[in-house]
C-alpha cells in the first residue's frame, strides 16, 4: 500500500459486508441490486463485475440477493459478527458454528 | 472489489451515483385505481382491481418482486377454515378470532371467509400449496387425497395464550383438530405476484416511495384524487391522478429504535417500514384507530426472524427445547401436542427460570430436531423455515455451514440473551386506518388493505383483504367521474419533499432518527403520565422546528430515508394525542398510565379515533364491535362476489 492510497475517510459502516461476491463467478448482471428492496448495493460503474455494497448497514438480512442470484456461487451471505449461529453434535458434543 | 471502502481505494475516488438526478422533475400518470404500496396486501388489490378491466398502477418503494415482510416468502397460511379439510365453519372461526380485545372484525371476516379461495388464486398463478412432489408423505397433517399439509397453528384456539389442559395425555387428538391453518411454500409468492400484475397490464412503478395523497380542491377529508410519489433513485417527483387510491404500505418499525449497527434493525421489521401511508392518510383527514398501543420490540441477538432456534422463535413447530446436558424443557413447541401454542404460560416461565438458577437446567438450550420424526424434522427445517420470510437465507448459510439437522442440536438464545428493554417498544402491528365494510376508509376515494388498516394480522390476510380492496376500489370507479388535482398542494408537497436537497449541511437521516428514538424512549415508554406525553409532544415539536429545517439529504436514496424520518415524526405526534387521550391502563394495548392506573375498565373499552380537519385534531370514538354482525355484514355488501378468478 502505498502512502498515496491512504485516505481520509469516515468510519467503515458496521457492519460493512452483508454479501461476499466472487468475481469469478459473478457476471455483474445487477439481479441483485434489483432484488434488494432497501438498495444496499448500486450497480458498478464497470460492466460484467459485481456490484458496490453502498448502504451496508441498513441491510434487515431479508437473503433475497443471494436466494435469488441467477448465478450459483456468485454470492455468499455473509451474516455479521455478532449472528453467527452455533450448534452441538447431539452424539459427540462437539460445536459448530457458522463462519 | 465490492464494497464502497474497496472501490474508493482502488479507483482513487467514490463511485458516482449510478442513476440520472431528476430531482423535482414531474412525471403525470392517469389511472383508475392507484395502489400505494406493493407488498402483499398491495399486489393482491393491484391484481384484483385489474381483473375487473380497470386501469391500475402500483407503486413500490422497493421493488415488487421481493418487497414488503412477504417479500422473501411465507410458509403458513393461517386462517382459512373454508378449506375443504377444516373442521370449523368460517364465520364461527372468524367470531372467535375476533374475539380477542381491540380487533380487526372487518378484516378477520374477510380472512376466514375468502382467505382459501385467494389461496386458490395462488395455485392459479402458479404458487404450490400442496405436497404435489410427495416430500412429506406420513408427516402429521398431511392429507393423502388434497396434498394440504395442515399446520398446528390454531390447533384448537387461536395460538396466541396457552390452552388449558395442553400437558395432559390426549390432548389435540387429530379428530378434534381444526385444521385452519395450511403450511405453503410461500417462497416463489411475490415474484408470481409481480408476474401476475404484468401479465393484467398493471402499470408497476418500483423505487418510488408514496409521500402524499391528494385531496379534491387541495380540501383535507375531501375526495382523495391520487397521489405523489418520489423515486428513491433518481429523485423524480410523480403525480398520479387516480379515481380511487388503495394504501396498503406497513406501519412504523422503528420508531423506538434507531440501532443498524446491531445487525440490521433487529427487529422484525426493515427501515422500509416507517409509517408513510398511515402518515398520509391522516394528513388527508382519514380517521385513524388504536394508535396508543405499542409492544416491547422482540429484539435480541438471536434477531428472532433472522435467527431460527428452535423453542420461543415464532416461527419453529414441533422443535422440542433440551437443556446442555439434553434434558427436556416444559417449554411449548407450538407443535401437534400443544395445538400450536406459541407462549409458555407465566408459571411455566417461571419454572424454567427457578430451575435455571438452582441448577435443575442448564444453559445454553438448544433445539433438539434429531428428537423429531425424520420427515417432521423435514417438514419444520425444509418446508416451514425455508418458505418462510427471511429463514430462507437462514437455513441455507446453516446447510452450507456444516449444520446437520439429523445430527446436531441448534443452539438457542431465548434463555440466554435477556429481555429486550421495556423503552424498545413498536408499533407496527398495532393502530391504522379505520375501515367500513367496503374497506373504504372515511375518505371517500380512499381504501386500505393489510397491515395498512387498524389492528392487521398475518400474510395471507394481506392477501385476502388487498384482493377484497381491489375488487372494492374497482366498483367505484365505475361510479364516479374524473377529478382533478390542486397544483397548490403538488407545489406544496414538492416544497416539502426537496427541501433537504437544497441543504449542504445539518443534520442526516439517521440523526433525525435517533433523536426521534430517544424522544420516545423517554417519554412515550412503558409508563406514561400526562406531564411525560407533553414533554414528549414538545420535544418532537422541537425537533421539528429545530431540527427538521437542518435536514440535508444529496442523493435520492438519503432524500428517501429523510422523509420516512419526517413521516415518523408525524406518526409519533399522533400517538402521543391519542395516549394523552386514553385516561385509562390497557394490557391488551400495552398500555400504562400511571395517573390512571386502572386496568380495562368497561367504560373504556372503546376504539379512540383521530382525524384532522382543517389541520386541527378531531377526536372520536367507536365501540368495541363496531363492524356490527361479522356474517351478516359480509352477506349484505358481497352479494355480487363470485369466488375464485377463473382464467379465460
Amino acid at each position: 500500500m502505498s502512502e498515496r492510497d491512504v485516505f481520509a475517510i469516515p468510519n467503515i459502516q458496521t457492519p460493512s459486508t452483508p454479501v461476499i461476491f466472487d468475481p469469478n463467478v459473478c457476471t455483474g448482471c445487477n439481479h441483485c441490486v434489483e432484488t434488494c428492496p432497501i438498495d444496499v448495493f448500486i450497480p458498478n460503474p464497470e460492466k460484467g463485475v459485481p456490484p458496490i455494497i453502498l448502504h451496508a448497514e441498513e441491510c434487515w438480512y431479508c437473503g433475497c440477493c443471494v436466494d435469488d442470484c441467477p448465478c450459483p456461487g456468485a454470492a455468499k451471505f455473509n451474516w455479521p459478527l455478532p449472528l453467527k449461529p452455533r450448534w452441538k453434535n447431539k452424539e459427540s458434543g462437539e460445536v459448530g458454528q457458522l463462519k | 472489489m465490492a464494497t464502497w471502502h474497496e472501490y474508493l481505494r482502488t479507483e482513487g475516488r467514490p463511485p458516482a451515483w449510478p442513476y440520472p438526478i431528476r430531482f423535482e422533475q414531474e412525471q403525470v400518470i392517469d389511472t383508475d385505481v392507484l395502489v400505494v404500496g406493493g407488498g402483499i396486501a398491495g399486489c393482491w388489490a393491484a391484481i384484483s382491481a385489474a381483473r375487473q378491466g380497470v386501469r391500475v398502477a402500483l407503486i413500490e418503494k422497493g421493488d415488487v418482486s421481493r418487497s414488503g415482510s412477504g417479500g422473501p416468502g411465507c410458509d403458513h397460511w393461517c386462517n382459512a377454515p373454508a378449506n375443504p379439510l377444516s373442521r370449523v365453519d368460517p364465520d364461527d372461526w372468524a367470531r372467535h378470532m375476533a374475539d380477542r380485545p381491540y380487533s380487526n372484525g372487518i378484516g378477520i371476516q374477510i380472512q376466514c371467509r375468502e382467505d382459501f379461495d385467494t389461496l386458490l388464486e395462488m395455485e392459479q398463478m402458479g404458487g404450490k400449496i400442496r405436497d404435489t412432489d410427495d416430500e412429506y408423505v406420513g408427516a402429521e397433517g398431511r392429507d393423502d387425497k388434497t396434498k394440504f399439509m395442515i399446520s398446528p397453528r390454531y390447533g384448537v384456539t387461536h395460538s396466541y395464550l396457552p390452552i388449558p389442559g395442553m400437558d395432559e395425555p390426549g390432548f389435540n387428538p387429530p379428530e378434534d383438530r381444526n385444521n385452519v391453518v395450511i403450511r405453503v411454500w410461500g417462497n416463489s409468492f411475490k415474484p408470481l405476484l409481480k408476474k401476475e400484475c404484468k401479465r393484467l397490464g398493471v402499470q408497476v412503478f418500483d423505487r418510488i416511495m408514496g409521500t402524499s395523497l391528494l385531496n379534491e380542491n387541495g380540501e383535507q377529508g375531501a375526495r382523495v384524487v391520487g397521489a405523489t410519489g418520489l423515486n428513491s433513485r433518481t429523485g423524480e417527483f410523480l403525480i398520479f391522478r387516480a379515481k380511487a387510491t388503495i394504501l396498503s404500505t406497513s406501519g412504523a418499525g422503528s420508531m423506538w429504535l434507531m440501532s443498524m449497527e446491531h445487525g440490521g434493525y433487529s427487529n422484525m421489521q426493515s427501515r422500509a417500514n416507517s409509517g408513510d401511508g398511515t402518515v398520509m392518510a391522516w394528513k388527508a383527514g382519514a380517521a385513524l384507530t388504536k394508535m396508543e398501543s405499542s409492544g416491547v420490540i422482540g429484539i435480541a441477538t438471536g434477531l428472532k426472524h433472522k435467527w431460527y432456534t428452535g423453542a420461543g422463535d415464532a416461527s419453529y413447530e414441533n422443535v422440542p427445547i433440551v437443556d446442555a446436558k439434553g434434558r427436556r424443557l416444559p417449554y411449548p413447541i407450538q407443535g401437534w401436542e400443544d395445538a400450536g401454542v406459541m407462549v409458555a404460560a407465566p408459571e411455566v416461565e417461571a419454572k424454567i427460570r427457578e430451575g435455571i438458577l438452582k441448577g435443575e437446567y442448564e444453559l445454553p438450550f438448544y433445539g433438539d430436531f434429531p428428537a423429531m420424526a425424520e420427515v417432521e424434522r423435514r417438514a419444520t427445517w425444509d418446508l416451514m423455515l425455508g418458505e418462510e420470510s427471511t429463514t430462507r437465507i437462514f437455513i441455507n448459510t446453516m446447510k452450507q455451514g456444516g449444520f446437520d439437522i439429523n445430527r446436531d442440536l441448534l443452539q438457542a438464545y431465548k434463555f440466554i440473551e435477556g429481555q429486550s428493554l421495556p423503552q424498545w417498544r413498536e408499533a407496527g402491528y398495532g393502530g391504522g386506518i379505520v375501515v367500513d365494510w367496503n374497506l373504504k376508509t372515511t375518505v371517500d376515494g380512499l381504501y386500505a388493505a393489510g397491515t395498512q388498516m387498524f389492528a392487521p394480522e398475518d400474510h395471507s390476510y394481506a392477501a385476502a383483504t388487498g384482493r377484497y380492496a381491489g375488487r372494492k376500489a374497482a366498483a367505484y370507479v365505475r361510479e364516479v367521474g374524473d377529478a382533478e388535482i390542486n397544483r397548490d398542494q403538488i407545489e406544496q408537497e414538492k416544497n416539502r419533499i426537496f427541501a433537504p436537497t437544497k441543504r449542504e449541511r445539518g443534520i442526516e437521516w439517521k440523526e433525525l432518527h435517533s433523536g426521534l428514538s430517544r424522544a420516545m424512549q423517554y417519554y412515550v415508554s412503558e409508563f406514561k403520565t400526562e406531564r411525560l406525553l407533553k414533554m414528549g409532544l414538545e420535544e418532537i415539536e422541537r425537533i421539528e422546528t429545530e431540527a427538521v429545517p437542518q435536514l440535508f439529504a444529496h442523493d435520492p436514496h438519503k432524500l428517501m430515508r429523510s422523509i420516512e424520518d419526517l413521516s415518523m415524526i408525524e406518526y409519533a405526534k399522533i400517538i402521543i394525542h391519542a395516549s394523552l387521550a386514553r385516561k385509562a391502563s390497557s394490557v391488551p394495548l400495552g398500555f400504562n398510565r400511571i395517573d390512571y392506573p386502572e386496568t380495562d375498565p368497561a367504560e373504556w373499552n372503546k376504539f379512540l379515533t383521530f382525524r384532522l380537519e382543517n389541520d386541527k385534531i378531531q377526536a372520536g370514538e367507536l365501540p368495541p364491535n363496531f363492524w356490527g354482525d361479522m356474517a351478516k355484514q359480509y352477506e349484505a355488501h358481497n352479494k355480487d362476489y363470485t369466488g375464485v378468478y377463473s382464467p379465460e
